[in-house]
């Protein structure tokens, strides 16, 4: 095994596209050869990340590929990056998403083709970073830069009303993560360190003065950043508009990965700082999961827009994977990690399958289609593929993290699994609908008749998700392998808590 | 004076004013070479003497800073305190000339006077931070203003330069009359004018109530020029008259260096009621600046509520404790100044003849027509708003951190409330910038070469403090070692 390979992997990973962002700004702008720049740098990149599952130890618990490095002496903030089984499969995923989204936005992205690329580029680097971050001052500080790109993207390149969708977006988040800030820098004040496992340690072993009674707006401050980014049930009209908004690149990466920001913070730091103030808020957090569940699927129900439609079937998966996480059991949070993955891999498919009509017909409205399966048959094949993993078929990836998901939650209360149940019959309704609507009968309007097939590049985009989701649920245990023994770690103080409630 | 006996001013106590003479004979000789020169030769030359005046008072700060003590029969003192804000003020300088060859071309204003008045009033400023003695305060401060008064009102074709250059001389007049008043009664009540007295008095026990009046006044004089609310009515108007660099220059060095004297009062003379003081006029600083700023379509006045809402977070740092307190209040100049510069560099070579581009209506599309100049922009706004990798981030997040680790959360709550109000009207201008379509009747020139490195300067800066800011904080660090020892 290669060691010195190790101890960079994390940081050539992360900073590779940047670096490539930066090279592109001195390109001359000739589309061609930029699109294709970026092509081979987010490839290169994915296929550096894929050392990281090869190389994991299974065995070791904790962080691996570590890097600690001093950056500022004061205030105390190091360059600690590392990654569990959750955090790697994580940055797999969006370094498996972002060529995509370069093969997807090639030809839809005409004006103004250097600078998408470059905050694409930037936007990578950036949402790798906040998943190996282990020092909570440079995890927001990934965080905050998720943010630019990201509304940069929707409010350039996104449809009619986009300025109003960034600025939503922007605003959103942004006032979210003051409140994070805000309890880090409490966090700092009494333990002087940013480390997160030092403040950990700190934490559990009671070293922190006052915690018990700022616990609680800590653990808030936290988790309504979180709670913005996944969205959780009240704080989720900014996605709608959103993803309506934005390219289709922006779409695939903001379901794809920029959600999971959320869902991976509350795992790592509300349930790794405040285990007890975790255990107190989850009947009202896993109720609000439910909500995200039911209320989006019903909302997907009735869109005639097929990318809103996308958009609401996103917070309803996000629903499951709170509910999976607050669920405190290795079942319900193995489940958990496993939706997040197979959300990213088939809605972002989804996202690039609606773009790919959009691209041809400029409008997202279901009622404009109609029997596209005759012209276009492998469009309605791959779609019709996508939308079952979606929906969680067994044998592909939706069923996997749903069951698991559903199965901890039966055993952290039955009401709860029953109720998260509905959700999987819910899902089959409105996808199904959708796509008996846009594909099945006659074609409807004359314009849909001669529309043409996918072309090689658009294949090129859909065969990885496709044969990703197929194998994804055929053996999970590729994924779960890695993810279990960090579950487990991260549930370890739930355990002592129990046996320390029981034990009383 | 104990030191009567010693008449003659030793070379040591040159050294000890070094910065300051040099900027003086630079000045003067920029005020004696213009009657001789030809008028539209005379902006390049002069430029250029002002440039080097500038620079030279940059290596004199630094030569100096191997000679820290007191000079001048105690009345300067040299110290990391002082060479911090005199590298700023000659820095800062060198910038604003830089953006103002293009400026004065442009505008066609007349160059003698304007070079010399900004290297007269880096003097004053200079003198402030290294100032040790209430009286000679007041003639630093008085030498900064007079030259910030003319300067502002130094457009005379636009009767609202004029308008802008006589408010801000009556009022500042009335601040400086109100500090003056300040510093005598703190005079009668310990019986000193040297800060170091001032501070064994006041630390000694009993405090005069005299002393709690002086320190509200001089507070009031101060509070002004830094543009701090209630005393902040004043600054849309004059930054909305006052040629852009000048606007650029004194948002940021005058400011600098009335902070530098904020810091010695409260912190090294140990004022008594700072706390509350500060509290009220913080936190009424960052509402009123970002409430007011949040309505603004001219880029100027926006960036003038701005200034007064940063005012607030600074003075933030005023109520921490000084260990905290004093490297962070140094550090957000440094990093304000920076970014404040460089924005309205960008502000001043878009305006283009008479200023005429200054409303947020003429930014649009900037992003497209010149993607250069909207970067840099974008920069400068980020950073004001306080995102990471820029000095506006970390100036914020050591104001906080220090106000948390004295226990000042209601403030820090207000501060974080504000931050967040204020992303929405800077996110404005990047929004008009890149998401509007391009208007084609705005000119954009291609930018001038001392434009370009004035810029090239304030990012790097800003970047740099936003990315290593730990050997600025570390040396500012030294002045609370040295305060508290």
């Amino acid at each position: 095994m290669n060691s010195t390979l190790d101890s960079w992997i994390l940081t050539l990973v992360t900073f590779i596209p940047l670096a490539g962002g930066i090279l592109l700004i001195m390109f001359p702008r000739r589309d061609r050869d930029i699109r294709l720049f970026a092509l081979v740098v987010s490839l290169l990149d994915f296929v550096l990340s894929l050392h990281l599952p090869t190389h994991f130890q299974h065995a070791q618990a904790g962080f691996q590929y570590e890097v600690n490095r001093l950056w500022i002496a004061n205030p105390n903030i190091h360059y600690h990056m590392g990654a569990d089984g959750i955090s790697m499969w994580l940055v797999v995923l969006t370094t498996f998403l972002t060529p995509l989204c370069v093969l997807i936005s090639w030809k839809s992205i005409h004006e103004r083709v250097k600078e998408f690329f470059i905050l694409l580029l930037i936007l990578e680097t950036a949402l790798i970073g906040v998943f190996i971050s282990l020092d909570l001052f440079l995890f927001y500080f990934f965080w905050e830069a998720t943010l630019i790109p990201m509304a940069l993207l929707i409010g350039i390149y996104g449809h009619g009303r986009r300025v109003y969708a960034a600025i939503k977006f922007f605003l959103y988040t942004m006032i979210a993560s003051m409140f994070m800030l805000a309890a880090i820098l409490w966090l700092y004040a009494k333990t002087g360190t940013f480390d997160f496992t030092a403040i950990q340690t700190a934490i559990s072993s009671g070293q922190v003065e006052n915690f018990a009674a700022a616990a609680p707006w800590l653990f808030l401050g936290f988790f309504v950043a979180f709670a913005v980014k996944v969205p959780l049930f009240p704080f989720h009209t900014w996605l709608p508009d959103a993803h309506v908004e934005a390219p289709t690149a922006g779409s695939v990466l903001l379901a794809g990965v920029l959600l999971k920001m959320g869902t991976y913070g509350m795992l790592r730091f509300n349930l790794g700082l405040f285990p007890e103030q975790s255990r107190s808020n989850a009947p009202w957090i896993m109720v609000l999961g439910l909500i995200g569940i039911i209320y989006g699927a019903l909302v997907a129900m009735v869109q005639p827009n097929m990318k809103k439609l996308i958009a609401y079937s996103s917070i309803s998966h996000l629903g499951f994977v709170v509910l999976g996480i607050f669920s405190f059991t290795p079942l319900g949070l193995d489940g958990a990690t496993f939706v997040m993955l197979a959300h990213g891999v088939s809605t972002g498919a989804l996202f690039m399958l609606a773009g790919i009509i959009y691209e041809r017909r400029h409008t997202y409205e279901i009622s404009d289609f109609g029997g596209l399966a005759t012209p276009m048959p492998v469009y309605a094949t791959f779609f019709s593929f996508i939308v079952l993993s979606s929906v969680g078929l067994p044998l592909l990836n939706g069923f996997v993290g749903e069951f698991l998901v559903l199965s901890g939650a039966f055993r952290a209360r039955a009401i709860y699994g029953i109720l998260g149940a509905t959700g999987v019959i819910w899902s089959a309704c409105y996808l199904l609908w959708m796509y008996q609507r846009v594909f099945f009968g006659k074609v409807k309007h004359e314009v849909n008749a001669t529309l043409p097939d996918l072309s090689g590049r658009e294949q090129a985009a859909l065969w990885p998700p496709a044969v990703t989701a197929l194998v994804m649920g055929v053996v999970p245990l590729l994924w779960l392998n890695a993810i279990d023994p960090a579950v487990q770690s991260v549930l370890a103080p739930f355990t002592q808590l129990a046996s320390k409630v029981v034990g009383r | 004076m104990n030191h009567a006996a010693q008449v003659i001013p030793q070379a040591a106590d040159y050294i000890r004013l070094l910065p300051e003479i040099v900027l003086s004979i630079f000045g003067m000789v920029i005020m004696l070479l213009d009657p001789l020169m030809d008028e539209r030769r005379s902006q390049r030359i002069l430029g250029a003497v002002a440039l080097a005046g500038s620079l030279a008072a940059l290596a004199a700060t630094l030569f100096q800073a191997q000679y820290p003590g007191l000079g001048f029969w105690n009345m300067i003192q040299v110290d990391a305190f002082s060479v911090f804000f005199h590298f700023l003020v000659a820095a800062v300088a060198a910038v604003v000339i830089l953006t103002s060859y293009e400026y004065m071309e442009v505008q066609e204003i007349r160059a003698g006077e304007y070079y010399g008045l900004i290297l007269f009033g880096a003097v004053g400023m200079s003198l402030m931070s290294s100032a040790v003695e209430l009286v000679l305060i007041f003639i630093a401060l008085e030498i900064s203003s007079i030259s910030t008064y003319v300067l502002a009102g130094f457009r005379r074709r636009a009767a609202i330069s004029s308008e802008a250059s006589v408010k801000y001389f009556l009022l500042g007049s009335f601040a400086t009359a109100f500090f003056l008043y300040g510093v005598a009664l703190m005079f009668g009540a310990t019986g000193s004018t040297s800060i170091k007295d001032i501070g064994n008095v006041l630390r000694s026990g009993q405090i005069p109530a005299l002393a709690y009046v002086g320190v509200a006044l001089m507070f009031v004089g101060l509070g002004f020029k830094v543009a701090a609310a209630p005393f902040h009515i004043w600054t849309p108007d004059v930054y909305e008259g006052a040629p852009s660099p000048v606007v650029g220059f004194m948002s940021t060095a005058p400011k600098a260096a009335v902070f530098a004297v904020l810091l010695r009062l409260m912190f090294e003379a140990n004022a008594p009621g700072r706390i509350w003081l500060i509290w009220v006029v913080a936190a009424l600083s960052m509402t009123i600046g970002n409430l007011g700023a949040l309505v603004q379509d001219n880029v100027k006045r926006l960036l003038a509520y701005s200034s007064i809402a940063h005012a607030g977070y600074l003075l933030i740092a005023f109520a921490a404790l000084p260990n905290n307190g004093i490297p962070a209040a140094m550090f957000y100049t440094a990093a304000y100044a920076a970014m404040n510069v460089g924005a309205f560099a960008v502000v001043s070579h878009f305006a283009s003849a008479g200023e005429r581009y200054v409303t947020l209506e003429d930014y649009s599309g900037l992003g497209s027509r010149s993607p250069l100049l909207a970067a840099i922009l974008t920069i400068f706004l980020l950073s004001l708003i306080g995102i990471p990798i820029t000095g506006g981030f970390f100036a914020k997040f050591y104001v906080f951190s220090a106000a948390l680790q004295a226990n000042l959360v209601g403030l820090v709550i207000i501060g974080v409330i504000n931050s967040a109000v204020a992303a929405y009207y800077y996110l404005r201008v990047i929004v008009v910038i890149y998401m509007r379509e391009p208007r084609e009747d705005v000119p954009v020139s291609p930018i001038p070469a001392g434009l370009g490195v004035a810029l090239a300067i304030s990012v790097v800066a800003t970047i740099y403090l936003g990315v290593l800011p730990g050997r600025v904080l570390e040396y500012a660090g030294k002045t609370a070692a040295e305060w508290t020892r």
